[in-house]
């Protein structure tokens, strides 16, 4: 186990380290430089900017600059907020979408597990029809739409939640349900789908013949084995969550990075972009890592295969 | 109960499925009778309904069937009228079930100890503790090796031998009355296959239960059973103990299925096969269902059900050969060979064919 571990988190610095170079120079790839609205400066006002950020250089240079900072633990200045250390910026913004997302994927997934339970076992009766339609209508309408209608009827209308700010955990209600819902519908539909197979399995058959109730039976037997699939599902879903809903952040003025990280690619801030890129890309890789030792834990027969790596 | 021997009594039972293109017949007007301490075999072609039939005695069967005629005797009961919730307290408990695959039957994600335990904890009441500790017992009963070792294992480290030695431990751990074993060693090799029903045969005779053994593998049963019932497209055929359908077999299915069954006389290393298919239940033939496959059919097989005529006290078979004004015909060699020999074995007295009927 141990080895297979550190294989896989050596596998997640060479991951972090393409990510790094391909985003280095996609990014130069882009037009414009991190002084283009500064209509009013000089030429050489401009080049001695440049020259203090070092943007003069070869890019080549830049690019071997900044890979030797990043293993020196820096991820640079930030130009647009007075050189403020990008880890700060990432850091100070960071706790809001965090917290957004772990609260949208638990409601999402708890209540998603229900539905789709509620799905499978009620299979083809209007319950699970009621399941299908509500999970449909999640996929199927953004959250920014879903936040508006929110913020409208829930906030403003019943006056129940404060429609924007964040300030408090009731600020964190509506923007966490309005992210909640697409989770909420891909576990819905992914756990029955999976429960229905399960539910027509031999060891559900057998579990029947134990005469086990019809609780029992999902219980114990239809949900651990529904659930293992749907590890796999979390990973992503969680990344996803976590690094923020740009749009629902702004709906909700939450100072989040997802807000942060749209503004610094729209004045070029070459050490923002690259530290929130890398910070997601790590963020998603260690989800995934996380995903494959949880599924170990909950089904045995991974875990030996792990074991024997 | 109509004889105090009779674990179980099922009488004219008839089962439809209902499905897009209509009824299937699947059980036509069956009854038959489980004794205490006995194995009953049923055997017939996929289809035929033996399955069909044992899942109805668990009230497990599929959504879409329906029990339209006859009832389930079991304690004075009829099993038919008891609900989901009365035959939750039955199912593991007096009538417990194996089934076809062992590598699947099992959970794959609990420990097996705990799949053994779950019976007894819901039949007897039992704390997990004491519950883990006779489903340890069992274990060792079906002859799992070092028990105390791999209780906690889980499934997947077992070979398929070994996982239908556990599903069996499942079945048995409340000590049923009858139980019920759906082609138990079908997923499994000759020698592994013969190490289950001798074990089978073991936990029989120590736990005193009744068996009813539901295969196509006519070898099995001749090892096996105490009686057996032959099915054909939805219904009993023929019945009778062991011998008698084995060496005095009188339906000329049950000749077809003997004929198509390789034994070490087989002469000629050609096997012969029964010609057709099955008739399609959704609209059965009338009269002998067989007797479009048969080279022995009269033209009353086309126009009237045969009634069951006894041949003894315990053998019955239902074609119209055994009627008194059929015409005498000869089965195919290798079942006058059969017929030999158990004229033999009966030693005084050659088996009557014809002169009695229902």
């Amino acid at each position: 186990m141990r080895k297979y571990l550190l294989k896989r988190i050596l596998y997640l610095f060479l991951t972090l380290f393409i990510v790094a170079t391909a985003t280095f120079f996609l990014m130069k790839l882009m037009p414009g430089t991190p002084l283009q609205n500064e209509a009013k400066l000089t030429a050489s006002e401009k080049a001695s900017i440049l020259a203090q950020y070092g943007l003069d250089k070869p890019v080549w240079l830049q690019y071997i600059t900044y890979i030797v900072g990043i293993f020196h633990g820096s991820l640079g200045l930030s130009f647009q907020f007075s050189d403020q250390a990008v880890s700060y910026l990432i850091g100070s913004r960071m706790g809001p979408s965090m917290q957004l997302g772990a609260q949208a994927l638990v409601v999402g997934v708890i209540f998603g597990i229900i539905l789709g339970a509620i799905g499978a076992i009620k299979k083809d009766t209007w319950a699970d029809r009621l399941a299908t339609i509500l999970s449909i209508l999640g996929i199927a309408v953004p959250s920014f739409v879903l936040a508006i209608l929110f913020q409208y009827y829930v906030g403003l209308k019943l006056g129940w939640f404060p429609v924007a700010g964040w300030s408090g955990f009731a600020y964190t209600v509506l923007p966490t349900l309005a992210l909640a819902a697409s989770p909420l519908a891909e576990t819905a539909r992914f756990i029955r789908t999976d429960m229905v197979d399960v539910l027509s399995s031999d060891y559900i058959e057998l579990a029947k013949a134990k005469g086990l109730s019809k609780f029992g039976i999902v219980y114990h037997h239809a949900l651990r084995n529904s659930l293992i699939p749907m590890v796999t599902l979390i990973g992503p879903l969680a990344a996803a969550l976590m690094t923020g809903s740009m749009v629902v952040e702004n709906i909700f003025s939450v100072p989040g990075i997802g807000e942060q990280f749209v503004k610094s690619i729209l004045v070029n801030d070459y050490p923002t972009i690259m530290g929130v890129t890398i910070f997601y890309s790590a963020l998603l890789c260690v989800l995934l890592l996380l995903t494959d030792i949880v599924y170990g834990i909950i089904d045995p027969r991974i875990r030996l295969s792990g074991n024997g790596d | 109960m109509e004889n105090p021997e009779n674990v179980i009594e099922v009488r004219n039972l008839e089962i439809n499925f209902h499905t897009y293109a209509g009824e299937v017949k699947a059980i036509r007007d069956v009854s038959f009778d489980l004794r205490k301490g006995e194995t009953l075999a049923i055997v017939g072609e996929s289809g035929s309904g033996k399955s069909v039939t044992t899942r109805s005695l668990m009230g497990l069967l599929a959504p879409n069937a329906e029990i339209k005629k006859g009832s389930i005797m079991f304690h004075g009961d009829d099993i038919i009228k008891k609900s989901e919730k009365e035959m939750q307290h039955i199912r593991g408990k007096d009538i417990a079930m194996i089934f076809q695959d062992p590598m699947t039957s099992l959970d794959p994600t609990m420990r097996i100890g705990m799949q053994i335990a779950e019976p007894l904890m819901k039949h007897k009441g039992l704390k997990k503790k004491e519950a883990i500790a006779q489903a340890l017992e069992m274990l060792k009963l079906v002859g799992i090796t070092n028990p105390e070792g791999r209780i906690n294992d889980y499934p997947y480290q077992f070979s398929g031998g070994m996982r239908q030695r556990i599903v069996i431990a499942i079945a048995l751990v409340c000590y049923p009355e009858v139980l019920i074993a759906d082609e138990p060693t079908t997923a499994l090799d000759v020698t592994i296959q013969a190490q289950i029903l001798d074990l089978m045969k073991d936990l029989q005779n120590r736990i005193d239960t009744s068996i009813i053994f539901i295969t196509h593998d006519l070898g099995v049963v001749a090892g096996m059973a105490d009686r057996v019932a032959v099915m054909y497209a939805g219904k009993i055929v023929e019945y009778g103990t062991v011998d008698e359908i084995f060496f005095n077999p009188q339906h000329p299915y049950t000749w077809g299925l003997l004929n198509s069954m390789p034994t070490l006389d087989t002469e000629g290393g050609s096997l012969s096969a029964i010609p057709g298919t099955p008739p399609d239940l959704l609209d059965p033939p009338v009269g002998d269902a067989f007797a479009a496959r048969s080279d022995y059919a009269m033209k009353i097989d086309t126009q009237q059900e045969p009634p069951f005529f006894k041949v003894s006290d315990t053998h019955y078979a239902a074609t119209w050969l055994l009627h008194p004004d059929a015409p005498k015909v000869t089965p195919p060699a290798e079942i006058v060979r059969r017929q030999q020999k158990f004229a033999a074995m009966q030693k005084p007295e050659a088996p009557i064919k014809s002169d009695t009927k229902e």
